[in-house]
């Protein structure tokens, strides 16, 4: 009992990746199918973009980067197929340098391309700016103080998308957006909520990375954000309620057994290290 | 196509240098760690030129703009100038000059604590208050005897909100020094460690979370895009 106790606490670190490796490589190869049971905050955030209508504005913030692509993307792609469906006028932006406007356009010129929307009538990249408070307070007068080009460096109110969306002023603000869809890795949704929610009442909801949803449910407890989408069981959730079948859709089973596994090892060590106690 | 297959074999390669941190420091781990500092910061500064400085200046000195506008875009150019002072060679160069680039980070730190402290309190402190202010018990929730599972759903839904005035009084309780704790006081701030435990737990879990989900997805990345394995 003891020799096991022992062995149970020294065990190598590579012998628990090796295990770990194992769990998320079996599931892909045999790929079971998953039942998904979607949370209130995920069927909320996908009734939002489901209520748009046809050229209704949804502004699309992805402030991520690579390092949360499995868990955001597939939400964005998801979000994007909604509102092209729909006919819905969709602004991309980012507050994440390069890598948030990488991301960003990958999915947009992906899906864009499957339901054959046009560039500068249906879908418009605004691309980056330094400085999030200034940009979000900027953004309530006037899109094109803070974005006079599109990421293209071409002038924003020279695409017809522009002129549709302006109605019946002649300024594109927070008044003309139907629904913001923030996607964070970090605190800039914080900014979205307390800036931009807070003062223009702009109607928003998240999908975020696991890490960061801990931080956003107290929003969507307040009602201060319509929806939340959380990690990638969020994401693989989104995806069932599109009856898609994405990034997230594949992979969650591996999520699924790796996490049953850490178990077992939590539930090993806590028990063996009682047990050395008692034995003394 | 041919450049989509190398950028596949680029990634890949670049993937397993950094996992191959798995078996300590390496030269390896350490050329992909150097590429990606390196591609970040090259990218990062051509992104700023090109998206933000050179439009606003072009923008701001346009001679369509208002004298106001031109002057004030001017009054930020030399801000930004005073910033560079701060650069190491220039505190060899003009020793007695650094102080200027104070100038701009004041600029900076005011706006943006004025901007966030409002924010704070109109966005974060009043709107999370007011939602602490619910019925003891949700009337959005009906108990439901229709199977154990439902009862204990439904009882738990039913009961949150109390757990949220529960949970925000002992935590509050327990970050009150003006006493010492003791009696009922320690009882409730003990039950706010509890609340906070089962708040950092929740968030470790979570983190877990998004860590394997990356793990497997680059997993997924090597065995279908670029061993073609799996489809």
């Amino acid at each position: 009992m003891r020799a096991i106790l022992d062995f149970l606490a020294l065990i190598d670190r590579r012998i628990i990746y090796a295990v770990l490796i194992f769990a998320i490589i079996l599931p892909l190869f045999l790929k079971p199918t998953l039942p998904s049971s979607p949370t209130k905050e995920v069927i909320e955030a996908y009734n939002a973009v489901e209520s748009l209508k046809e050229d209704d504005i949804i502004l699309i913030s992805t402030d991520y980067g690579p390092s949360a692509y499995p868990e955001l993307q597939p939400v964005l792609e998801v979000v994007l197929e909604q509102s092209f469906k729909k006919n819905v006028k969709v602004l991309l932006m980012t507050h994440w340098q390069f890598e948030g406007l990488i991301v960003g356009i990958n999915a947009i010129e992906k899906v864009a391309k499957r339901y054959n929307k046009v560039y500068g009538k249906d879908y418009l990249i605004l691309g980056f700016k330094p400085g999030v408070l200034g940009v979000m307070i900027g953004l309530s007068e006037d899109f094109r103080k803070v974005f006079p080009t599109d990421y293209y460096g071409k002038p924003i109110d020279s695409y017809e998308i522009y002129k549709k969306l302006i109605k019946d002023d002649t300024v594109l603000n927070y008044k003309d957006i139907n629904l913001l869809f923030g996607f964070e890795a970090g605190a800039t949704g914080d900014s979205w909520v307390q800036i931009v929610q807070a003062r223009y009442g702009v109607k928003m909801a998240f999908a975020v990375t696991a890490v960061m949803a801990p931080g956003y449910f107290p929003y969507y407890q307040a009602k201060q954000i319509v929806g939340l989408v959380g990690g990638l069981k969020g994401a693989f959730d989104y995806e069932s309620l599109n009856k898609s079948k994405g990034l997230a859709s594949l992979i969650m089973i591996s999520q699924v057994v790796v996490h049953s596994v850490i178990l077992v090892f939590i539930l090993l060590g806590n028990v063996g290290f009682i047990i050395r106690r008692i034995l003394g | 196509m041919i450049l989509d297959v190398i950028g596949i074999w680029i990634a890949a390669f670049l993937t397993l240098a950094i996992l191959s941190f798995v078996f300590g420091d390496n030269p390896i781990y350490k050329f992909a760690e150097h590429i990606f500092v390196g591609i970040s910061a090259g990218f990062g500064v051509i992104l700023a030129l090109n998206q933000a400085i050179w439009p606003s200046i072009q923008m701001g000195l346009d001679p369509s703009q208002h004298v106001f506008i031109r002057t004030m875009t001017v009054v930020a150019i030399l801000l930004g100038i005073l910033t560079l002072i701060r650069l190491e060679i220039f505190t060899y160069i003009v020793p007695s000059l650094v102080w200027l680039s104070r100038i701009p980070i004041a600029f900076v730190v005011g706006i943006g604590s004025g901007i966030s402290i409002v924010a704070s309190i109109q966005g974060f402190i009043f709107p999370q208050t007011l939602a602490t202010f619910l019925p003891v018990l949700s009337p959005e929730y009906m108990i439901d005897l229709s199977s154990p599972l439902n009862f204990l759903t439904s009882l738990l839904f039913t009961i949150g909100p109390l757990v949220i005035l529960l949970g925000v009084i002992s935590t509050l309780v327990y970050f009150y020094f003006s006493t010492e704790q003791r009696g009922v006081l320690l009882g409730i701030a003990k039950l706010g460690i509890i609340i906070m435990m089962i708040t950092f737990g929740a968030s470790f879990g979570y983190t877990i979370m998004a860590r394997f989900s990356l793990l497997i997805s680059r997993f997924y990345f090597l065995l279908s895009d670029w061993l073609n394995i799996i489809r």
